[in-house]
C-alpha cells in the first residue's frame, strides 16, 4: 500500500491561510445509475466548523462517508489532514480513521453494551490506558454530554436525544481532531438540539476540533458553521460564509437560508 | 423471459463468487494474527455454551426414539442385545453430527444472520469501521473460529446425551444396568468411528457461520430485510451442510476405508 501524503491549505474567513483538514478533490459517486455526487471539490481548515446544506437525497450523508473512507469515490481523491484517505486500506486507513470522530444520524451505539461500554470501546482499542483511567475518561465523557448517571443503562432503553448524546460522547472518545456529524438535530426537540449545538461548539472553540456538520437545520448551520456548502442534484449550489449564501442569486439557496426549518 | 432466466442466474452466479470470496477470506484470516481473542471467546459462550442445553436434550430424545425403533426391528431377530451397540454406532457416525449440524444451523445461523442483519441496517458496522476497527476480523472471522471450535464439541454433547437417551429407553423396557449398557455400546466403537465423523462437523461450523455471516453483513432493505437474512441463513446453511455431509461421507469413507465398514 503506497501512502500518499499531501499537506493543502485553506482560506478560513478573514483571509487566514489554515492547513487543510479535509479536501474533496473532485470527487464523483454514483449508486447505480444514480449521480449523488458530481465533482464536487471542497476544503475544509482546521478548527474550522464547516457545515454541508442541502435537500434531502443531496448527497450530504455520502460526502461525509468519503471523509471517513466509508464509501470509495469513482473518481476524484479525498484527503484528510495530507493522508490520502480514499486509496487507504487496512492499517494506514485505521491510523486516520483514529484521528476521526463521526456521530451517525442513528447514533448507531452498538446496542449489546452498555452506554459506558460504547464509550469506553474506542479507548479500549486504541490506546494502552489502565482500565482506572479509561472508567475516569468515560465518565468525563458521559459528564459533558450530561449522561453521567446513564453508564449502565443499554441503549435501547435511551431516548432519542440520549442516544444523539451518547454517540456524541463516543465520537469524542479519543478527543479526535476531526469530528464528523451527520444531521445532529435530526429527530430532537428544539432544546436538545441547541444543547447538542452547544456541545459542539464548545469543542471547536476550546478543543479546536475541526467540525464537519451535515445538517438541514439553518440556525445549528449558522451557529456552527464558518463555512457553508449547499449541495443540490449532487453539484456545489453554493459555498461560503452565511452571509454569502444569504446573498447568493441562487433563489433556491435563498430560500433554503431563509427557512427557519429545525430538523 | 429468457432474458430474464439469464439475468438471475448471472444475479446468483455473482453472489456465489461473493460468497466464495468471503469465506475464503475469513477462512484466511483465521489463521492470521491480530486473533481477536476476547471477543471469540464471548462467541464461543453466546454460540456454543448457550446452545448446548438444546443440544443436549435434543439428543437425549434423539437416544430415546432411536432405541425404541432399534428395539422393534432387532427384536424380530432375537438380537436385542446389539441395541446399545448399535444405536451407539449410529449416532456417532451419522445421526449426532447431522442432527447436531441441522439444529445449530437453526438456532446459531438465525442468530448470526439477524445480528449481522439488525447491525448492519442500524449503521453499527459501519460505526465500527468507522472507529478504525476491522469489523470484517471483528465480527466475522470471531463467529467462524467459534463455530468451528463449538460445533464438534456440541456434537459430542449430542452423542453422549443420545447414548443416555437410549439408556432410559433400555432401562425403562429391561431394566439393563448402566455398566452392562455403556459396556456394551462403547464394545465396538473405536476411533475411526468417532474422530472422521466429529471433525467433518468443523466443516459444517465454518459453513454456517460464513453462510449466516455473509447473509448477514450483507443485509439491505432495513428491517423486512433482516428478518429475510435470518431466514436465508438456516435456508442454507442447513442445505450447504446437507450437501456437505454427502461429499465428506464419501471423502471419510476413501480416507479411513475401515469407517465404512
Amino acid at each position: 500500500m503506497t501512502m500518499t501524503v499531501e499537506r493543502h491549505t485553506a482560506s478560513a474567513a478573514g483571509g487566514e491561510e489554515r492547513e487543510c483538514a479535509v479536501r474533496l478533490d473532485h470527487v464523483t459517486k454514483s449508486f447505480g445509475s444514480r449521480r449523488v455526487l458530481d465533482d464536487i471539490s471542497l476544503d475544509v481548515a482546521e478548527g474550522r466548523g464547516f457545515v454541508i446544506l442541502g435537500r434531502s437525497g443531496t448527497g450530504k450523508s455520502v460526502a461525509l462517508r468519503h471523509i471517513v473512507g466509508l464509501v470509495r469515490p469513482d473518481s476524484g481523491r479525498v484527503f484528510v489532514r495530507g493522508d490520502e484517505i480514499s486509496a487507504l486500506s487496512g492499517e494506514p486507513l485505521a491510523r486516520v480513521r483514529r484521528q476521526i470522530g463521526f456521530l451517525f444520524q442513528s447514533a448507531a451505539l452498538f446496542d449489546s453494551i452498555s452506554v459506558g461500554e460504547n464509550v469506553a470501546f474506542p479507548m479500549r482499542r486504541h490506546t494502552p490506558w489502565p482500565e482506572a483511567e479509561i472508567r475516569d475518561r468515560v465518565m468525563a465523557k458521559l459528564q459533558s454530554v450530561g449522561l453521567d448517571q446513564d453508564y449502565e443503562k443499554m441503549p435501547g432503553d435511551l431516548s432519542g436525544g440520549m442516544r444523539k448524546r451518547a454517540g456524541l460522547a463516543r465520537a469524542m472518545a479519543l478527543d479526535p481532531a476531526l469530528l464528523l456529524v451527520d444531521e445532529p438535530s435530526a429527530g430532537l426537540d428544539p432544546i436538545t438540539c441547541e444543547e447538542i449545538d452547544e456541545l459542539l461548539l464548545g469543542l471547536k472553540q476550546q478543543q479546536g476540533t475541526t467540525l464537519v456538520v451535515v445538517t438541514h437545520n439553518i440556525p445549528s448551520a449558522r451557529k456552527l458553521g464558518d463555512e457553508l456548502v449547499m449541495l443540490h442534484e449532487g453539484r456545489i449550489a453554493a459555498q461560503g460564509p452565511v452571509q454569502v449564501l444569504e446573498q447568493s442569486d441562487d433563489p433556491l439557496v435563498r430560500a433554503f437560508m431563509a427557512s427557519s426549518h429545525s430538523g | 423471459m429468457l432474458e430474464l432466466a439469464r439475468s438471475r442466474a448471472a444475479t446468483h452466479l455473482a453472489s456465489v463468487g461473493e460468497f466464495a470470496v468471503f469465506a475464503g477470506n475469513a477462512a484466511r484470516q483465521s489463521l492470521v494474527p491480530p486473533f481477536e481473542l476476547q471477543e471469540t471467546v464471548r462467541q464461543l459462550y453466546e454460540l456454543g455454551l448457550r446452545s448446548a442445553p438444546l443440544i443436549a436434550a435434543s439428543g437425549l430424545a434423539v437416544g430415546v426414539v432411536l432405541s425404541m425403533h432399534t428395539r422393534a426391528s432387532l427384536e424380530r431377530f432375537g438380537a436385542e442385545s446389539m441395541i446399545p451397540a448399535g444405536l451407539a454406532m449410529a449416532l456417532v457416525r451419522e445421526t449426532g453430527p447431522l442432527t447436531a449440524g441441522l439444529l445449530l444451523s437453526g438456532r446459531i445461523g438465525a442468530g448470526i444472520g439477524a445480528e449481522l442483519g439488525a447491525m448492519r441496517v442500524t449503521e453499527q458496522i459501519d460505526a465500527l469501521e468507522a472507529s478504525a476497527v476491522d469489523a470484517f476480523r471483528y465480527l466475522v472471522v470471531t463467529r467462524v473460529v467459534a463455530c468451528v471450535i463449538a460445533v464438534p464439541i456440541l456434537t459430542t454433547i449430542m452423542n453422549f446425551a443420545g447414548i443416555l437417551g437410549g439408556f432410559i429407553a433400555e432401562r425403562a423396557a429391561t431394566g439393563m444396568s448402566l455398566g452392562l449398557y455403556f459396556e456394551r455400546a462403547f464394545s465396538l466403537i473405536n476411533a475411526t468411528d468417532y474422530v472422521p465423523a466429529t471433525m467433518k462437523t468443523m466443516v459444517f461450523g465454518f459453513l454456517i457461520a460464513t453462510v449466516s455471516s455473509f447473509l448477514g453483513f450483507n443485509t439491505t432493505s432495513g428491517t423486512e430485510g433482516v428478518g429475510r437474512a435470518s431466514t436465508r441463513a438456516v435456508v442454507l446453511s442447513s442445505i450447504s451442510i446437507i450437501v456437505a455431509n454427502v461429499v465428506l461421507v464419501r471423502l471419510i469413507f476413501f480416507l479411513f476405508p475401515e469407517a465404512a465398514g
